[in-house]
């Protein structure tokens, strides 16, 4: 599949309060954003300001309150093998060996015969073919979260979502992971969109990053990235940047503050 | 493209170093014992202490043996002749195969105290008749027994096991549909539920005077019984297992196209596993014991018509023997269960040991 664009538009979604359930809390309110075909694009931002829910969203996992999400010119209306999700947790099944677990799309949609080639071909390309026959209990976090990846990757997503997919990873392993991620997108060409509370790896890895602000959750800004690849964590440029978008988060957070009381 | 060797080395751990279950000994534990057993020769109180306890049961019978006659205890000393002479060959022979003599080393005690065990029974018994006759004969009636009505034995194992597996296999068939029926759709949880929750906790055995009127047979209505027992647990471990799927697992599942199939039978269904076994080794125990009633109370034949009837001629030697069958039997359908979970569930760590 080819890497498609992403359109969201004046999406709102609200969760019945947990303590009143009677009462809705506004989750998200009149998001809109647009990411081109190929682009990655990261959204960060203080935790509870929906970042989550917005990639439940696009995945089609949930539906939203209001607006309207298109891939390519196409709504989203339930989940599809065309926009993956990576979580946190890389979720692999555990009955399932790595290769099981890699090859679990071409299995859902019923390809695997014309298609098993490329479970090696991932496997590969994530470095994991020794690993083939392991359980993931055996499979270290980012050898975990690699497999994931493939799984994923495999469909040939138009978009994936990443949510918080290096954030259980030690630092050392999560900037190995970085450029390994960096990689498959270069590899892939497929759209990207990256949740993230690492203001550095949304530096390092985006073309654009967007600041979120919570309760309810909110787009503050939109900042391009220009720097060329491979980047320098310790470079000027980086640096400054880094400091903006500090700056920005910390207003993001006291405007929620403010919004509180 | 692939990631360079110093990028990936220091979290690609090889494979070996973390396959092993946590109750298993790692590979360097099984290196130390090695060393140590090869090491260390078995101790002249392992040697020693299975036959010693055989000729210290033998004495104990022989003194008391005067009084009876020699035909009702022969089989009981020929036994410990036997053990006398099969625990010497052992313990010359393990001193030319390691695997003897580590299980050796590890069933050395055990067997003494079951052997002391029995010189113990026999004082009680046979020796001062401590205990009423003749609720409590001796260990050499009971072998006696045991040797004597053999083929109505095995005949009555064999009833009994095509009994309990035919009510098992339906029990467990049922119950797992009715389980991920349950389990996976909302509509039919709440019609089901209720009466699952209903009829579920009274026990098999409460049927009987019903199953009686209604069935044919003893025999299919005893089966009848026991795959009831078997059902319930199975039904309602298999529903909360499929219902506390991690949502999670569904999620990715669905972003990777799968459809209504692959969710129940590819991601439900294996998530729910552990607990399906759960509810195996549950409706197993509840079989026995409904196997065991029904027997004794409608069924001809089978371990549990066995025992009634033999206590019915006040034969408790005979009723011993069956008991000792019903242990070896039983216990021998718990074993091969836990292998098959060992086998299938190879992907979960730390499972129990039998």
């Amino acid at each position: 599949m080819e890497a498609s664009s992403l359109r969201i538009r004046e999406v709102s979604k609200s969760f019945p309060a947990p303590d009143d359930p009677l009462t809705r809390r506004l989750t998200l309110s009149n998001i809109s954003l647009s990411l081109a075909a190929g682009e990655l694009v990261s959204l960060i931002g203080p935790s509870g300001c929906g970042k989550s829910t917005l990639l439940r969203l696009i995945a089609g996992l949930d539906s939203p309150d209001s607006g309207e999400l298109l891939v390519g010119s196409e709504p989203i209306t339930s989940p599809n093998a065309e926009r993956g999700l990576v979580f946190q947790d890389p979720n692999l099944f555990p009955w399932l060996t790595v290769r099981r677990n890699i090859q679990a799309g071409l299995v859902a949609r019923g390809v695997l015969r014309e298609k098993r080639d490329e479970v090696d071909q991932f496997m590969r390309l994530v470095g994991l073919e020794v690993f083939a026959n392991a359980y993931p209990h055996h499979l270290s976090g980012g050898m975990a979260q690699r497999a994931a990846l493939a799984r994923a990757l495999i469909n040939h997503p138009k978009v994936l979502l990443l949510d918080e997919p290096l954030g259980a990873l030690d630092a050392f392993t999560r900037m190995r992971m970085q450029d390994e991620v960096l990689r498959l997108w270069q590899a892939h060409r497929t759209t990207m969109l990256l949740v993230t509370h690492d203001i550095d790896e949304a530096i390092y890895m985006s073309d654009r990053i967007m600041i979120m602000s919570p309760r309810p959750g909110k787009i503050e800004q939109t900042i391009s990235v220009g720097l060329d690849r491979p980047r320098q964590r310790t470079s000027e440029d980086f640096l400054r940047l880094r400091g903006d978008i500090l700056e920005l988060l910390h207003l993001a957070g006291e405007s929620s503050v403010e919004n509180k009381n | 493209m692939r990631p360079e060797k110093h990028n990936s080395r220091p979290e690609i751990s090889p494979p070996e170093s973390t396959t092993q279950l946590p109750s298993a000994p790692t590979h360097a534990n099984v290196d130390a014992i090695e060393r140590m057993e090869r090491g260390s020769e078995l101790g002249w109180r392992a040697h020693l202490a299975v036959p010693l306890a055989a000729l210290v049961a033998l004495a104990i019978h022989l003194l008391f043996s005067k009084r009876a006659p020699a035909v009702e205890t022969h089989s009981y000393t020929l036994l410990f002749y036997e053990i006398v002479g099969v625990s010497i060959v052992l313990s010359i022979a393990q001193r030319f195969w390691m695997p003897l003599r580590s299980w050796m080393r590890h069933m050395c005690p055990i067997l003494t105290a079951a052997i002391l065990l029995l010189g113990l029974w026999d004082i009680v018994t046979f020796g001062f008749q401590l205990l009423p006759m003749p609720y409590f004969p001796g260990p050499a009636a009971v072998l006696r027994s045991l040797i004597n009505d053999r083929v109505l034995l095995l005949d009555s194992t064999w009833h009994s096991l095509a009994l309990l597996l035919s009510g098992y296999t339906v029990g467990v068939l049922v119950g797992l549909i009715s389980g991920i029926c349950i389990g996976w759709s909302t509509p039919i949880r709440y019609w089901g539920m209720p009466l699952l929750k209903v009829v579920g906790p009274i026990p098999a055995t409460a049927w009987i005077p019903l199953a009686m009127v209604v069935s044919p047979s003893a025999v299919v209505s005893a089966a009848g019984l026991i795959a009831l027992a078997v059902w319930f647990p199975v039904t309602m471990l298999t529903a909360s297992g499929i219902s506390n799927t991690r949502a999670s697992y569904l999620d990715v599942a669905r972003t990777l196209g799968a459809g209504r199939a692959y969710l129940v039978f590819r991601v439900a269904i294996p998530a729910a596993i552990p607990n399906i076994f759960i509810g195996l080794f549950m409706g197993l125990g509840a079989s026995f014991l409904t196997l065991v009633v029904a027997e004794s109370v409608g069924v001809k034949s089978g371990l549990g018509w066995y025992v009634s009837w033999a206590q019915g001629w006040a034969e408790y030697g005979k009723v011993y023997a069956a008991l000792i069958i019903m242990a070896a039997f039983f216990s021998t359908l718990m074993t091969l269960l836990f292998k098959l979970r060992d086998h299938v569930l190879v992907w979960q760590k730390g499972v129990i040991k039998w």
